[in-house]
């Protein structure tokens, strides 16, 4: 069993430590400190919330495409590597399910209080809830499939799932239009007021550090499971091996 | 060239032997129509069709769809389970033939089978929903085959991703249906600009263009990744 170093420990306290840190200032900037929004009141505070965490669930399919994509590249060349891959492919796969989800409540929450209506057949929320729909599928897929398949053909599935994901974007935009537009590089009148940006960076600098502390975080505790794995299998080759007496 | 008249060869092989089990038995296609059947006759009953002309043009084409598409999944699931018995698919993976080609004839038969059924199911369809379609109702004959290759082609691929899986028949339409989202908005969109002709031509030609730009890409995809796939052990 892999060991666990005092200063690897270390660090991961101190990264988990600093996501607090940062997102308790990001809570106090965005809940007492930036002024009531003039058009929805304190509902518009969720923004500080949502936004955040829509932009970095973009991230994690990112992440688990190009594992995926590894692991296919090492799996007969580098079976070790390849595993390492794959664990990493699990974690992102699983944190981008997280991330996605609160989108999509934070989201409809906001949408119950501005728009009368919990959920919309827009364009940006039917393409995130068809991302969030691919990635359970590619949990379900690693839930159901035969040991020593699972990893294989939920590379092959991320692979189409990537492929999937910008045809997705374009024919929902194609289809209708409804959320407001992008904050940013949305037109001549997006982008924020100064007074919302400390609330809105605390909390993106927050959502991310946490983010990749509990990809992590998953990612060791997979590793974990895989080498357990190896070693048990190992110690049954072993104990076929011994001459019954 | 010689390779690829090869190639040919043996999908033609594979499509041969697929179309010959299917003959002796017909189980998909039978299974298949009586199950398409039934989801439109459950689909009239629950909304009146005949009632409501202009209502049932702006459904029928959503309804037409979900029924193919449950009826793929049923005939999809026993697609391989034909191949398992016997080992046939371990000699298969052994055959010299490449393994893509195996993939393509049992997609291009599959393929066949859901025309054979559409092609008796639509005149059912109009019948029974009493539908007098308002636009370019040839254009159907080309949005019809797109759709269903874009179903059969995943369909395929994902019956023999899910076969050593527990759960097998409940797996592909959890893959299935996410993967396959966009095509079926652009067909279902596509058929009912035809019904209705509430679509601009343009917007037609486009949903049409979106699903034979999905059903290469899909194609290809498919055809790389089947050997991986087929040997994942």
């Amino acid at each position: 069993m892999e060991q666990r170093t005092p200063t690897l420990r270390n660090v991961a306290w101190l990264w988990f430590a600093i996501s607090v840190a940062v997102l308790v200032v990001g809570f106090r900037e965005a809940i007492f400190l930036v002024p009531t929004d003039a058009a929805q009141g304190d509902v518009g505070r969720i923004f500080y919330y949502h936004v955040p965490i829509a932009m970095w669930s973009l991230l994690f399919p990112y992440l688990n495409f190009a594992a995926s994509l590894a692991y296919l590249y090492w799996r007969n060349r580098n079976p070790l590597k390849a595993l390492t891959a794959d664990a990493f492919a699990l974690a992102s796969a699983e944190v981008a399910v997280v991330y996605t989800s609160i989108t999509l409540i934070t989201g409809s929450i906001w949408g119950r209080a501005a728009w009368g209506i919990w959920w919309a057949w827009d364009a940006r929320l039917t393409s995130l809830l068809l991302l969030w729909l691919l990635y359970v599928s590619y949990l379900m897929l690693r839930r159901f499939s035969s040991t020593g398949q699972t990893q294989t053909l939920a590379a092959v599935l991320s692979v189409f799932a990537a492929v999937d994901v910008p045809i997705v974007y374009m024919s929902i935009r194609w289809w209708r239009t409804q959320h407001p537009a992008p904050v940013f590089g949305g037109g001549p009148n997006s982008g924020m007021d100064p007074s919302m940006l400390p609330a809105f960076f605390w909390n993106l600098a927050g959502w991310g550090i946490w983010g990749i502390f509990i990809l992590l975080f998953r990612f060791a505790l997979e590793r974990r499971r895989q080498l357990a794995d190896q070693e048990a299998a190992l110690q049954a080759i072993e104990a076929s091996l011994e001459i019954p007496q | 060239m010689k390779s690829l008249l090869q190639y040919g060869v043996h999908v033609l092989n594979h499509l041969r032997k697929d179309l010959r089990i299917e003959w002796r038995s017909r189980d998909a296609i039978n299974g298949m129509l009586f199950f398409a059947l039934l989801v439109v006759v459950v689909f009239g009953l629950t909304f009146d069709p005949a009632g409501y002309p202009t209502t049932t043009r702006q459904i029928s084409g959503g309804i037409l769809w979900v029924a193919l598409l449950f009826a793929c999944i049923t005939a999809l699931n026993q697609s391989w389970t034909r191949e398992q018995r016997n080992q046939v698919l371990e000699a298969q993976r052994m055959a010299p033939s490449p393994a893509s080609a195996l993939f393509l004839g049992k997609a291009i038969a599959n393929m066949l089978f859901v025309l054979v059924v559409e092609a008796v199911l639509a005149p059912i369809f109009i019948v029974f929903f009493n539908l007098h379609a308002l636009g370019n109702i040839w254009l159907l004959a080309l949005i019809l085959p797109l759709g269903t290759w874009a179903l059969v082609v995943n369909g395929t691929f994902f019956a023999a991703l899910g076969l050593r899986a527990r759960n097998r028949e409940l797996l592909l339409p959890l893959l299935l249906l996410p993967i396959s989202l966009p095509a079926l908005l652009a067909m279902v969109q596509a058929t009912t600009g035809v019904l209705t002709a509430d679509l601009d031509p343009i917007q037609i030609t486009t949903w049409i263009k979106q699903l034979v730009g999905y059903d290469i890409i899909f194609t290809t995809i498919c055809i790389l990744f089947f050997e991986t796939v087929l040997n994942a052990e």
